[in-house]
């Protein structure tokens, strides 16, 4: 049988900023969807997922590369595409039923025809007899049914989601995730494919046929691997649980060059984005893992067991991977030594090791250096700002001062006075001179 | 309380650096001041004011005739800020000119502007037309400014979901403007109105009744009866008058402003449960009697939906692609070069004209700024020393605000300028004369903007903090210093920046006075303006005004702005 091509992305990269100061939010990406195939791009935060997303409904569109839609390049706002947002995004001032309509009204459709059509698809998703309310009174999953009854009127030939169930409470999000396989797989709708946007791996594994994975820094594709799982699929089945085994294996086993693990100082390449962390959590997390047998334990497993969702989680193994107290292999995460003794140590024991190992990263030893460098041993934050925005999105880069400052400050190497909004080198952490 | 807050908070723009902006901003001022100026020389040396009636038969004519000013002022500042904000929204080179013009214009003392304005506009319209004109510009030039921040403000903070839905669904502009951009305003702009008109009364009632020596440009209104009943000394008018405004006032309140909020409700983006929403007694009966509602509602519809249509077919802005890169067409260019051309021969002649005023006389302008400023400082200093005990006791206990909270609104729903006139009568025998009734002035235009605050602030300090302080035994100035203090400087900045400027455009009308047939006047920048219009001397008027423009913008940048800053960041409860 001859699969049709849908969708195709060329090259495509995406970058925002002006020339000095751009930050790319994807690089090369190619990517095709066929019909009848409901792929998964699946990536932690930042990777450009929800990018991809926009650029493949049209609402973006990229400097570089070529979108495809059926052989075509798409221009502006891709007419065959809707999207469901993890927001729900519905018009709070408008009824379940005026929210559907208000989808109809705008392509055209006149009232006669728009205000069936719409009973009937708020029918299909079980909100009969909601019509006339309005979407605050409406729970969450409720909510997102109007979401998917609105994207579902326009008859789309490529569904967009974006993280549709990650705002969900975990039942709602359940009986929604089967309810969309029922009419998927049924083909009641005349949806041709779907491209869902997640961060859950359990949640991709358990809805795609394809997983596409994305990694950060620069946003970027690194694995495209097929489900040959039968629906529906049991989650605790074995196939099941080695599917998500394989993609934890692929997305925690992503290593890079030396210099692009480490990151660089500001001015000398690329910068490693430092991980929005918890110092408190990193520690629970070392704990955790040095009550373990071997002091090593299996991602996924592990995210269950401690109840956290997989992008904290691994937002958290990376910080650990960096500092040095633990290794990744095969879905796998092992405490080295250092972590070990981080774990047994003291409150100040462990402020002394992550102080070691924090000085070891480029960021830091830049940022002693300068403070070294002037009288006082001070520098300003909107000085700070204007390095690292050589190197991150303006957004991002109060975030990521932020962090350094946050752990500096748990290290004692930094101290910092919000009044004034200048950061100082804690002389009391370091060698009298 | 939560309204209160709302309506006696203006918006400031976050810290802003300077910019060109600012420069062209303030350059378009001093080029519309000229302009006015300029036109002042062809304007008649004598204006003979209307007759004004102290019948009680024509009160309700009156009431009408001021109404109508500000209802026509209102729905010209509405369709303008629509316009503005747009305009602002759609180009992002014009943007970086807009927003700090608007900044900067927000901030002036409209009142200033009104002799010029008047002396324009008489220079080519009937003495008649030309007062209505400048009263409904005055109006207009008060009322426009917060309603544009506040379209242009939500449009601006629009969940970036909501755009990409209505760009995915591909509404056209219409169905845009209606469904989103419109709904999404709603809170804001009524909000925003409700303190528009509260100004729009002031600035009415100063202009109605404004004379400077022999020219008088009264307009028939209530502000003029109520001038001249303190004028001929007629209590009972004077009475008759007051009641009429603040009953209007307290109609209004009740059958449009309230409802109004009560309706806007619906558009709020999530409900957070711990605010309760407005309610209104008439906006309840209203949705209770169907029938009324329908009949009304299907004559609404019929009146306003080609209106509507008109209101959106200016403020709808085409469909986007959410990321569309910034349009920098040919039309941009020329425009900028034409207004840059427009602005550089203007500032020049500007200063052309003020190279004519004399040494002595800009040494004068100095003195009055400066005595106007203390007198500004004074009535600061008084308002604060008894809002901020008031205020406290008020705010941190419900059963006392409870019946305090209507009586203060009603007193502080009156204009302060449609007070001057009874101020007059009484104070002005009295010892230090014009010189206290001005500090007066002020601060009956300042006060009620401080209490409100105060009163938001002191409830709104949390409860385990208190129970801390008694827990801790802190003594009652501790208690002051440590809690209740840094607890309410934010709301006391917020109340001062609005007050701040209330106080400057009152130095307009108090300083100068033609009352019972004499001339007053005391040292002070409005004096200083008023008498150069009083006498012709235009360039000393472009002079004190543009200087009264500047010290204002610069107060508010360097001392209000950084303090608001530092109420910000410091002392917020969060």
């Amino acid at each position: 049988m001859t699969t049709t091509r849908l969708l195709e992305l060329q090259n495509v990269t995406q970058s925002y900023g002006l020339r000095d100061r751009q930050f790319v939010a994807v690089r090369d990406v190619s990517l095709a969807i066929d019909e009848g195939e409901f792929v998964a791009l699946l990536g932690p935060s930042g990777c450009g997922k929800s990018t991809l997303l926009r650029i493949i409904a049209g609402l973006t569109t990229p400097p570089e590369g070529r979108v495809l839609y059926r052989g075509k390049p798409l221009r502006g706002v891709n007419p065959y595409a809707t999207i469901v947002f993890q927001t729900f995004a519905l018009f709070p001032w408008l009824t379940v039923q005026q929210n559907v309509e208000i989808a109809l009204t705008a392509r055209g459709v006149p009232d006669k025809i728009a205000t069936p059509r719409a009973l009937d698809l708020l029918d299909k998703v079980g909100l009969d007899g909601f019509e006339s309310a309005y979407p605050r009174e409406l729970s969450g999953g409720m909510r997102q049914k109007v979401g998917f009854a609105r994207a579902m009127a326009v008859n789309p030939e490529l569904l967009c989601l974006d993280e549709p169930f990650s705002a969900l409470d975990v039942l709602s999000a359940e009986a929604l995730r089967g309810e969309l396989m029922e009419l998927w797989t049924a083909g009641d709708i005349p949806t041709k494919a779907i491209l869902m946007v997640t961060h859950s791996i359990e949640e991709a594994v358990f809805l795609a046929d394809r997983i596409v994975i994305m990694e950060k820094d620069p946003g970027r594709v690194v694995a495209d691997l097929k489900v040959g799982l039968r629906h529906p699929r049991r989650r605790k089945s074995t196939a099941f649980l080695e599917m998500v085994d394989r993609v934890y294996a692929t997305m925690a086993g992503q290593t890079q060059p030396e210099q692009v693990e480490m990151g660089t100082a500001p001015g000398g390449g690329r910068l490693r984005l430092l991980p929005d962390i918890n110092i408190n959590d990193l520690a629970g997390l070392l704990e955790e893992l040095n009550d373990f047998p071997g002091n090593w334990a299996d991602i996924f497993r592990l995210a269950d067991e401690l109840k956290l969702d997989s992008d904290h989680l691994l937002r958290l193994i990376e910080a650990a991977e960096l500092l040095g107290f633990a290794t990744i292999a095969a879905g796998d995460i092992t405490l080295t030594p250092l972590g070990e003794t981080f774990a047994d140590a003291s409150v100040r024991g462990r402020k002394e090791i992550f102080g070691v190992r924090i000085r070891r990263l480029p960021v830091f030893r830049w940022l002693i250096a300068e403070l070294k460098k002037v009288d006082g041993n001070r520098l300003t934050w909107s000085r700070m700002k204007e390095e690292f925005e050589r190197e991150f999105l303006p957004e991002e880069v109060e975030h990521q001062i932020g962090i350094a400052v946050d752990w500096g400050r748990y290290a004692e190497i930094l101290a910092y006075d919000d009044d004034k909004e200048i950061i100082y080198l804690d002389t009391a952490g370091l060698p009298q001179r | 309380m939560n309204r209160i807050i709302r309506l006696f908070s203006s918006a400031v723009p976050r810290q802003r650096p300077w910019t060109w902006g600012d420069l062209v901003a303030l350059l378009s001022v001093t080029v519309l001041v000229y302009a006015g100026t300029r036109l002042a020389f062809y304007a008649p040396a004598v204006i003979r004011g209307p007759e004004i009636s102290l019948s009680p038969d024509v009160l309700p004519l009156y009431a009408g005739l001021s109404f109508t000013r500000m209802l026509i002022a209102y729905g010209m500042s509405l369709i303008f800020s629509l316009w503005y904000g747009n305009v602002a929204l759609g180009n992002q080179r014009a943007e970086q000119i807009l927003i700090p013009l608007l900044d900067v214009l927000q901030s002036v003392p409209i009142l200033s502007f009104l002799p010029v304005v008047l002396l324009g506009l008489s220079a080519f319209l009937s003495q008649n037309t030309a007062a209505e004109l400048a009263s409904i510009v005055l109006i207009f030039t008060s009322q426009t400014w917060n309603l544009t921040f506040a379209w242009y403000q939500s449009q601006k903070t629009m969940p970036r979901e909501l755009r990409e839905v209505a760009a995915i669904f591909q509404f056209n502009a219409w169905l845009r403007f209606k469904v989103l951009d419109l709904p999404f305003a709603t809170i804001g702009l009524v909000w925003n109105s409700i303190m528009s008109w509260a100004g729009g009364w002031f600035f009415l009632m100063a202009a109605e009744i404004f004379t400077v020596g022999k020219k008088d440009f009264r307009l028939p209104g209530l502000g003029a009866y109520l001038n001249e009943a303190a004028n001929r000394g007629d209590g009972n008018a004077l009475s008759l008058g007051l009641i009429t405004l603040i009953a209007m006032i307290i109609f209004l309140d009740q059958v449009l402003w309230r409802p109004l909020l009560a309706w806007s409700d619906r558009f709020k983006l999530e409900t957070l449960g711990s605010v309760p929403a407005p309610n209104s007694w008439f906006y309840d009966a209203w949705r209770k009697s169907r029938v009324v509602a329908d009949w009304v509602r299907a004559g609404a519809g019929l009146a306003l939906a080609p209106l509507a249509r008109i209101i959106g077919l200016l403020a709808s802005r085409p469909a986007e692609t959410v990321d569309a890169e910034p349009a920098r067409g040919w039309k941009t260019t020329v425009f900028f070069i034409v207004g840059g051309a427009i602005l550089g021969w203007g500032s020049y002649l500007a200063i052309a004209m003020l190279a004519r005023v004399s040494l002595q006389e800009w040494s004068q302008i100095g003195l009055g700024l400066g005595a106007t400023a203390l007198r500004v400082l004074a009535a600061i200093i008084v308002a604060l020393l008894w809002t901020v005990p008031v205020g406290v006791a008020i705010g941190m206990n419900p059963r006392l605000s409870a019946w305090l909270q209507p009586v203060a609104q009603v007193a502080a729903s009156i204009p302060a300028t449609a007070l001057f006139p009874v101020l007059l009568l009484g104070l002005l025998t009295a010892p230090g004369g014009l010189n206290l009734t001005a500090v007066l002035l002020m601060l009956m235009g300042t006060q009620w903007y401080l209490l409100f605050n105060v009163i938001a602030g002191a409830s709104a300090i949390p409860h385990e903090l208190e129970h801390t302080a008694k827990v801790l035994r802190l003594n009652k100035w501790q208690r002051w210093r440590v809690l209740t203090l840094p607890a309410l400087f934010p709301y006391i900045i917020t109340g001062l920046i609005t007050a701040g400027g209330g106080a400057w455009n009152a130095s307009i009308v108090a300083e100068y006075t033609v009352f019972g047939g004499k001339v007053h006047s005391v040292l002070g920048i409005g004096s200083a303006i008023a008498e150069a219009t009083a006498s012709g001397h235009y360039p000393v008027l472009l002079a004190a005004t543009l200087s009264m423009i500047i010290a204002v913008v610069l107060i508010n940048r360097f001392a209000w702005r950084p303090l608001y800053r530092l109420a910000e960041v410091r002392f917020r409860m969060d």
